[in-house]
């Protein structure tokens, strides 16, 4: 392993290292000790509880200690010091994850002067007072996965937040979150490259850069083994070789520390990414964009590849024009893991109506509808076993919501993450608990 | 408005590669309207939203020759012996919806220059561009607007110039362009946003009119340009009968100016203007601009004119309000542009909703569904996208509600009209029901063998 040659201190990496050493054990108290807010008990009563994973639970209560869901149920036992929040018979749901998003990011999304850039953080560029979080949040998201942009073939690692809006940077940052890497090809590369007469401006040489990157990566993977080997057998003459950060990037992502997410329209390119995820055995967890996923479904669902989509997004670009709004219920229906995402400022705001068309456009059921936009969301950025339903030891990120959720007329009341409201709409102002205007 | 001639149909929304099937469909369609035409159509049994009086729950409506020939009750409507009945037991019907600002017809692909004809940017002063030269009745995203229920839309020129060109009134169905284009030039934009000034870039690369003070004073000067030219145009006409009457050689008419002849209509007050304004500021200066030459106009977009609401009531001209996705400023609460269009209706301002899109024209009612999350009344959301319109654009004695007489475009549809999970399942067009296939639809059904 490389791992240990990195020193600690001198990357941002080890942090993310850490966590996959011990994950289990220290999540719990890392998330503590990162987001040092007052947890109290709270019960929400009287809600209709939609769980995403077990059905709807009339006049159902939650059960919340130390910003977990501790109980979910028709009845629940609560300390008697617990604060009550009486939902008065709404909808309750998950809080809404966002697993494609470029909000808080001022203008770097996209580092474009090199197609391939695996060594950006966006966590650097990551601006938590950005007012698009709490509009976000004010729409029931609580979860984001900010992505770099898709100019380049290989772009950079991405963070995930919490939209706990008026905190601190570090209480937004999603505690001990799996790391994942943007990919991208069609159009986008083509054009940013090709305008400027580099590579790629086609297709084949969209793949050709990104395979050159990762034949590199293996190069460097090798050199860093013969090294490691040596050092092992005792070889007290050794010499490391010389650390590049973009290629400890790529070697995290053939040794699938690293989920690649991938912006892809086309069906053939899905085809031939799938092919090189093979190749050089790294972790595809995701398409983003996938407007054709419906033509190519079971080959997707066969792959464990889960789609991110538009609900009914389409015609913008050439790459955009086969896209139909039944692509997420026709992908879903062949078992491929679907999410609705916003890739938007504003659609990240409704998220709850973009998934309501998937009802409308193939059929789906409530709960998968809501599952679009919660837990198929959470599994893409690799947080499902702790956002993304209501369940006892998830996280308390819950939306109770005016009207229905899965409609154009249903909006958020009140926004909790972590068992703490943060948005609150009878509340004048801005409706923010935490961030007080002016401050 | 001009009537749909009952000539054979050919009908848009031709797909490019699934010709095959494509042949399949005309055939099929062919049948239909050939069918739909010749018979009266009742649709018996369902909810009426007639938008005008109410709801009449278990009624009847008959479409016959194009037209709506009876709305009621069931027990109160003797349907026409020849006519097909349709049992609409379940459904929810309303009146076609109408998008007050499209750009169907003058997009395909967004990204691709060559399949835009969106705005003509090589002058801000461009009254005589027509939206209705450049729209292309065969347009795939025209049938995919029409599965939702819209049955009429305002074509608008993209932003960009103050005057960027005439709109047109169009139907989402018909043999031809002609057919479609149910008005020309029946009203013309007038955008003063701030986002016309030719300001980007440094100080070497600005050209006239950098400014807001450059705007307004072109705008003004092409005014007093087209009164001028309307004088002598005038004096001609007086010369040319005195000329007449005398037996004297006619005098030489004046050149004929395109651009300032455009205007003339819109000078005498025949034809509306839609002013655009974003700010109070821009929207003040706009409307002393309108007044200044007695404009006949509506409002459109004031987006971030909550301050002076009271002022735009007392103006009493509706307002085309939105998009309501529009993203409130850098310090607002987030529900100031979500809420505007009931702060408009509690003033007693007449509001209609516009997609402002050409892909995304289906998602309409989505927008006036959003609206009465807000405190808009579901009643008023459906009737600024269909009564209102009609009123706005001067044709509510032939559309936007269920009222005999009026032209029979009806939607059906399994629930709430302003629902986003609502599925439209027929839409009549001039009584005639509209395939209810798309480019769209033929993907999903070829993958889904």
């Amino acid at each position: 392993m490389r791992i240990k040659l990195r020193s600690a201190g001198k990357l941002a990496l080890p942090y993310f290292l850490l966590t996959g050493l011990l994950g289990l054990a220290l999540s719990g108290t890392l998330s503590a000790q990162s987001a040092p807010i007052a947890h109290h008990d709270v019960v929400i009563t009287n809600a209709t509880v939609m769980t995403v994973t077990h059905g709807n639970i009339q006049h159902g209560s939650i059960y919340i200690k130390d910003g977990k869901i501790a109980a979910v149920g028709e009845n629940v036992n609560a300390p008697a010091g617990a604060t009550v929040v009486d939902a008065g018979g709404k909808y309750l749901t998950p809080g809404i994850v966002d697993c494609h998003s470029h909000i808080a990011l001022d203008d770097d999304v996209n580092e474009a002067t090199s197609p391939v850039t695996p060594q950006m953080m966006m966590k650097d560029a990551f601006d938590y007072q950005d007012k698009a979080i709490y509009r976000a949040l004010a729409g029931g998201v609580t979860t984001s996965l900010l992505l770099h942009g898709s100019a380049n073939m290989i772009g950079g690692q991405s963070v995930v937040i919490k939209h706990k809006y008026g905190d601190t940077r570090d209480a937004l940052l999603f505690p001990n979150a799996p790391r994942s890497i943007k990919f991208a090809s069609g159009e986008n590369p083509k054009r940013v490259y090709g305008g400027r007469d580099q590579l790629p401006s086609t297709r084949m040489g969209n793949f050709e850069v990104q395979r050159e990157a990762l034949v590199q990566a293996q190069d460097y993977s090798r050199e860093w083994d013969a090294y490691n080997a040596k050092v092992k057998r005792g070889d007290k003459d050794a010499s490391p070789p010389k650390h590049d950060l973009k290629l400890d990037a790529l070697s995290d992502v053939l040794s699938r520390k690293l989920m690649v997410q991938i912006h892809c329209y086309r069906a053939d390119e899905m085809l031939t990414e799938m092919a090189m995820a093979k190749e050089f055995g790294y972790n595809l967890r995701a398409f983003h964009h996938a407007l054709e996923a419906y033509k190519i479904a079971d080959q997707l669902a066969a792959n464990n590849v889960g789609i991110a989509t538009f609900a009914d997004w389409w015609g913008y670009k050439n790459e955009a024009w086969d896209a139909i709004p039944w692509n997420a219920v026709m992908a879903m229906r062949k078992g491929v893991r679907v999410a609705i995402k916003s890739d938007s400022e504003d659609y990240t705001r409704r998220l709850n109506q973009e998934a309501a068309k998937t009802i409308r456009y193939g059929g789906a059921t409530e709960e998968e509808a809501l599952k679009m936009i919660t837990l198929n969301a959470a599994w893409i950025i690799g947080v499902d076993d702790r956002v993304g339903s209501i369940e006892v030891g998830k996280d308390a990120d819950l939306v109770i919501w005016d009207g229905y959720p899965l409609s154009t007329s249903g909006v958020p009341e009140k926004v909790l993450i972590d068992g703490e409201v943060y948005f609150d709409r009878s509340q004048p102002g801005l409706g923010t608990t935490h961030y007080k205007e002016g401050e | 408005m001009t009537q749909l001639s009952a000539s054979k149909p050919v009908w848009s929304g031709r797909p490019r590669p699934l010709l095959l099937i494509l042949g399949l469909v005309l055939l099929s369609i062919l049948s239909i309207l050939t069918s739909a035409q010749e018979t009266p159509i009742a649709l018996k049994g369902g909810k009426l939203l007639t938008v005008s009086h109410g709801v009449i729950e278990n009624g009847v409506i008959v479409l016959q020759k194009g037209k709506i020939t009876a709305v009621g009750a069931t027990s109160s409507v003797t349907i026409p012996a020849n006519a097909q009945v349709i049992d609409a037991t379940g459904k929810t019907i309303y009146p076609g919806l109408i998008d007050s600002e499209t750009q169907l017809g003058l997009t395909e692909i967004s990204a691709e220059a060559t399949t835009n004809d969106l705005v003509e940017l090589s002058d801000e002063i461009m009254p005589n561009m027509h939206t209705a030269d450049a729209f292309h009745a065969e347009s795939v995203l025209i049938p995919v607007a029409r599965l939702n229920g819209i049955t009429n839309a305002i074509v608008a020129p993209d932003g960009g110039d103050t005057l960027p060109g005439q709109d047109s009134f169009i139907q989402l169905a018909g043999a031809s362009a002609p057919e479609m284009l149910l008005i020309r030039d029946n009203a013309m934009p007038l955008n003063f946003t701030g986002d016309e000034r030719r300001n980007k870039g440094g100080f070497d690369k600005r050209k006239f009119p950098s400014t807001r003070m450059g705007l307004a004073t072109q705008l003004r000067q092409a005014f007093i340009d087209a009164q001028d030219y309307k004088s002598k145009l005038v004096d001609y006409d007086h010369k040319k009968a005195d000329a007449v009457r005398d037996k004297k050689p006619e005098p030489l008419a004046p050149k004929r100016d395109l651009k300032l002849e455009a205007l003339i209509p819109y000078l005498e007050g025949k034809k509306t203007v839609v002013l655009a304004a974003e700010s109070p500021s821009d929207l003040q200066t706009a409307v002393s601009l309108a007044n200044e030459f007695k404009l006949k106009f509506v409002l459109n977009h004031i987006s971030h004119s909550q301050p002076v609401l009271d002022y735009v009531a007392s103006l009493k001209v509706p307002v085309i309000v939105g998009p309501i996705y529009e993203a409130p400023k850098e310090d607002e609460r987030y529900d100031t542009v979500y809420s505007l269009p009931a702060q408009l209706y509690k003033r007693g301002v007449k509001i209609v909703f516009a997609s402002y899109s050409a892909h995304n024209v289906r998602n309409l009612p989505d927008a006036a569904g959003f609206a009465t999350a807000f405190g808009l009344p579901p009643d008023e959301a459906l009737k600024a996208i269909t009564l209102n319109a009609a009123e706005v654009w001067g044709v509510a004695d032939q559309l936007g509600s269920l009222d005999v007489g009026k032209t029979a475009n009806v939607v059906v549809a399994d629930g709430d009209p302003l629902d986003v999970k609502t599925d439209v399942k027929q839409v009549y067009i001039q009584g005639r029901a509209v395939p209810m296939t798309s480019r769209q639809t033929q993907l999903r059904d070829e993958y889904s063998k």
